[in-house]
């Protein structure tokens, strides 16, 4: 479907004249507010990321693009691409597909539980792949439950669904991790959208649907084009879905750079795939930047208690009960099920695996709090939580810290005026390299910190501040992303008039933008928050094992046979879970500001 | 001035996280050089490496020393890290690098020889290093499990030997792991080349992947989620996992325990491989001498009998004391395979694409 939005006329030549010096000031603003982002990005990017790939390309300090060119022509490279592009594009259109109406929902409706139904949306996205794969087989796998289900409806000993190790399987989870991106940065955004503006087409004529596809959804696009994009990305360098869920038959582009590096130790060839990886990062970045440019006008944002109404008919109480329904039972329903089996002990008499008696225990949870055999690296529960929470707690605010400034810088002098002949190129080339850490290879990057940080001048290996660095450098793109649809949408007006009546610059941030993306920040934080509890292979950046946070606890239950291993990684699956929830909860509990109170 | 205090709490609420932030790691112990305070050496492993807190602390004590241990990742990755910071090396000893990896480590050169004493006590067959750069330490033999209730269920024999995985009655009973990404699955896959040869171990994949044989990309998943005889109580009742893992299951059994183990291992001749780990003094160490003496200590009786039950091997000197749930649960291969880690080193990377090929197409 194309949607556009009418173009603002461009302005006559004469006024290009007036437009530079102003210009020149903004930049400059620019360049001051991205002064530390850009430090931070040069010294826990760029530095680790070339230490790395100078290994691999100029072994012998002369640069050898050999390896780039043998992956040019190679068959398999192409392949490996081409899946890696394909998947990514189904997961991201389903993606949008599951989560625009839950967006809807949240956005347009008030009502009990709203605040639950997010956090809990947000859970998945926090879950180790091997437990959310364990939570997909217990729901979906040849002895889950559907099937099961299925298997005695039909009264057959064949499972109908095979969907284990399947494309399906890859998309569903893509679906299952990501909706939540969507949820949130479309439904915030739609939330504070006047609907007085699809009320007006409808009055003047237009049917519902005429009204949505030619009013809300062009003044939506930029929401749900950054939406597109983070969860693009994400699924354009998914590896752990891929290898337990999608099975050995498939392979992304990370995934074979985790084999060249780690099990093949061939560096030029993990460097030139490293370095395709990024290049398709960056094209779909510059991509977006200029979609979004076109899409983007500055908007009346409403407060949410003017926009929202409460669920009053019953069609739309029936709607609501289909969104909610349909998102508990795609994401809540699989982690629901390891939580419970947290609780469960099985009991199967010898022989008799068919009659597994199943009964309600704490044996799990308990045994979380008993070093049984004495090892030198047993976590209590309660100091892996406090590690989590506080690296999440540290994520959060470093994120934050670094967003709202490079979010000003990449987002004022476009809205400063409405011509897009005074946006600078440069501009959306910086939008589209703060987006690269997130579309970068873990495992090369994991090895680039090895590499430029275990020697002077920069020995900070040991640092505990490392882990919190790491896990800021994929959260802060994030943040960004989200926090610019909505300082894109201040009108600059405001600003002017704030500055007209004598404010500092700080001061009119402070009274005018603060305040309007209050609610955005906070989706921040929510993010960044989440992400750190996920870990999202940082653990191969930094390993400190001095310091276990609770996915690494979780991945050390699963490492070994029994079934107080199992039980125990399921139990702190489900404390993650709650920890992840809460802090969701909590973070979004602080308003910082509301749009139209004052 | 609503939004004023709203900043404020924001800004409290930033302090309090980075007083959070702060407080939450433990203090890294501070090298120190002086006469008086502990040395401190610093061990480089992997992700699977434990031991008991007693243990280490005995050490710590009889020598005057801080031990620090820098897990880095699974096997592959913690070498792949040693060699890469050869140059600054970030520990002074490195353990953990088995058979399939040895060629890497010692082509790379990242340790100094050190003929400890304690070798003499260890079989020939386990020191791979004539040079003694790489010490064996511990072994563990990957091995099929098999889920015992499915096999007295069905009234069907487990399988012996290799050869019997392709007959029909064992179709789509077997889980294998990915060799591309995971040890175990490499392991087995070099039991079948050391069983059948190099020219003729494809032949037996392409028959048994159309006996159906599944293939995850790693030990958890084709234990946790394949496997019937683990608490994930998965479809298959065959799996590649290790003849230790009998006992483990026992040794992390709720209580009340149950009078046996519920899977045991297929151990018939060539079917298992035996992994063999080392360790070593890295190349340019300060502390040579707490180095030996901690290599030394890993060689001695009581680090070697508290490795069974911390990381469920078996230890490399000979004549010590296996705890009763391995003596008990652990069944020992009759033959195990062998490969020599130059034939590994030279092979992997074409094995694995055969494989791949045969298996995955």
């Amino acid at each position: 479907m194309a949607f556009r939005l009418r173009s603002p006329a461009p302005l006559p030549p004469r006024s290009l004249a007036r437009a530079v010096a102003p210009a020149f000031f903004a930049n400059a603003a620019a360049l001051f507010l991205l002064a530390l982002p850009l430090l931070f990005l040069a010294l826990f990017y760029v530095y680790p990321l070339v230490s790395i790939l100078r290994l691999g390309l100029a072994p012998q300090g002369r640069l050898d693009l050999a390896p780039l060119a043998a992956l040019a022509g190679d068959a398999h490279a192409q392949r490996v691409v081409g899946f890696t592009l394909w998947q990514a594009v189904l997961s991201t259109l389903l993606t949008l597909a599951v989560g625009l109406p839950g967006a809807y929902l949240v956005a347009r409706y008030d009502f009990r539980g709203k605040g639950l139904l997010r956090a809990l949306a947000g859970v998945p996205f926090v879950m180790p792949t091997l437990v959310v794969a364990a939570a997909f087989n217990a729901l979906i796998g040849p002895r889950g439950w559907i099937n099961l289900g299925l298997m005695a409806l039909f009264r057959t000993d064949t499972p109908p669904l095979n969907l284990m190790n399947t494309l399906g399987a890859i998309l569903l989870a893509h679906i299952f991790y990501n909706t939540t991106i969507v949820l949130r940065l479309v439904g915030d955004f739609w939330a504070h959208l006047d609907p007085r503006l699809a009320g007006a087409a409808r009055v003047l004529g237009a049917d519902g649907r005429r009204a949505f596809t030619h009013v809300t959804l062009p003044l939506l696009a930029p929401a749900i084009l950054a939406a597109a994009l983070l969860v693009f990305i994400f699924d354009f360098t998914s590896f752990g879905v891929i290898l337990v869920l999608g099975g050995p038959r498939f392979a992304t582009l990370e995934v074979e750079i985790y084999r060249q590096t780690i099990s093949l130790f061939n560096l030029p060839t993990a460097a030139a795939l490293s370095l395709t990886q990024l290049a398709c990062t960056l094209a779909f970045t510059l991509l977006y930047a200029r979609l979004s440019a076109r899409v983007t006008a500055p908007l009346p944002l409403r407060p949410q208690a003017f926009t929202q109404q409460p669920l009053n008919t019953w069609r739309a109480r029936l709607a609501a009960g289909v969104i909610v329904g349909g998102l508990l039972a795609l994401l809540v329903a699989p982690l629901a099920a390891l939580a419970l089996r947290s609780f469960t002990r099985l009991e199967a008499a010898r022989g008799e695996r068919t009659a597994v008696q199943t009964g309600f225990t704490l044996a799990f949870y308990q045994e979380l709090f008993v070093n049984r055999r004495e090892s030198i690296f047993y976590a209590p529960p309660f100091a892996a939580v406090g590690n989590s929470v506080g690296v999440a707690a540290a994520t959060t605010f470093l994120s934050l810290a670094l967003s709202l400034p490079t979010a000003l810088a990449l987002t004022r002098s476009g809205s400063a005026r409405l011509n897009r002949s005074s946006q600078i190129p440069f501009r959306e080339w910086l939008d589209s390299v703060l987006m690269l850490p997130l579309g970068t290879s873990a495992v090369t990057l994991g090895l680039g910190f090895l590499v430029a940080f275990s020697r002077p001048p920069l020995a900070w290996r040991a640092s505990p501040l490392l882990l919190p660095l790491a896990h800021t450098l994929v959260a802060f793109p994030f943040v960004v992303r989200s926090l610019s649809p909505a300082l894109r949408g201040i009108r600059p007006q405001l600003r002017r008039a704030a500055a007209s009546l004598g404010a500092s610059p700080l001061r009119a941030f402070q009274e005018v933008d603060l305040p309007l993306i209050g609610r955005a920040v906070m989706v921040g934080g929510a993010f960044a928050f989440a992400i750190s509890l996920g870990e999202f292979g940082a653990t191969a950046l930094v390993a400190r094992p001095d310091f276990p946070t609770i996915p690494i606890a979780i991945y050390t239950f699963l490492s070994q046979p029994g079934a107080l291993n199992y039980g125990q990684a399921l139990a702190l699956s489900t404390i993650l879970m709650a920890v992840c929830a809460g802090g969701i909860l909590a973070i979004e509990s602080l308003r910082v500001g509301e749009v139209g109170e004052f | 001035m609503k939004h004023r205090s709203r900043i404020t709490r924001l800004m409290v609420f930033a302090v309090l996280v980075s007083a959070c932030a702060q407080a939450a790691p433990p203090p890294t112990a501070a090298p120190t050089d002086t006469p008086s305070g502990p040395q401190t050496l610093t061990v480089m492993t992997h992700d699977s490496f434990a031991a008991s807190e007693d243990v280490i602390a005995a050490f710590e004590q009889a020598n005057n020393a801080k031990i620090t241990f820098l897990k880095s990742g699974d096997t592959g990755a913690a070498l792949n890290k040693a060699i890469l910071s050869k140059d600054a090396p970030l520990a002074d000893v490195f353990y953990g690098v088995d058979n399939t990896f040895l060629s890497r480590a010692l082509d790379a050169g990242i340790f100094e020889p050190y003929a400890s004493p304690a070798l003499s006590r260890i079989p020939a067959d386990l020191r791979l290093d004539a040079e003694n750069r790489a010490l064996p330490v511990d072994y563990g033999d990957v091995c099929l499990n098999y889920d015992k209730a499915y096999f007295e269920d069905k009234r069907l024999p487990p399988p012996q030997t290799l050869e019997d995985l392709v007959k029909p009655e064992y179709k789509s009973l077997l889980v294998v792991e990915n060799p591309a990404t995971s040890s175990p699955g490499l392991a087995f896959l070099l039991a079948t080349v050391a069983h059948f040869g190099p020219d003729q171990f494809i032949d037996y994949w392409e028959q048994l992947a159309a006996n159906e044989v599944k293939v995850v990309d790693g030990w958890e998943t084709a234990y946790y989620t394949d496997f019937s005889g683990s608490s994930g109580k998965g479809p298959r009742p065959l799996v590649v996992s290790y003849a230790s893992s009998p006992p483990a299951e026992m040794i992390f059994a709720p209580d009340p325990k149950p009078d046996e183990a519920p899977t045991a291992s297929v151990v018939g001749p060539g079917a298992c491989f035996r992994q063999i780990e080392f360790v070593g003094i890295l190349g340019g160490t300060k502390s040579r001498a707490l180095a030996e003496k901690w290599v030394d200590f890993m060689l001695s009786e009581p680090f070697q009998a508290d490795m069974p039950t911390q990381m469920f091997v078996f230890p490399a000197v000979q004549g010590v004391k296996l705890p009763d749930e391995f003596v008990q649960w652990a069944q020992t291969p009759e033959a195990p395979a062998a490969v020599s880690p130059a034939d590994i080193a030279l092979h992997r990377e074409a094995w694995i694409e055969a494989w791949t090929d045969a298996v995955l197409k």
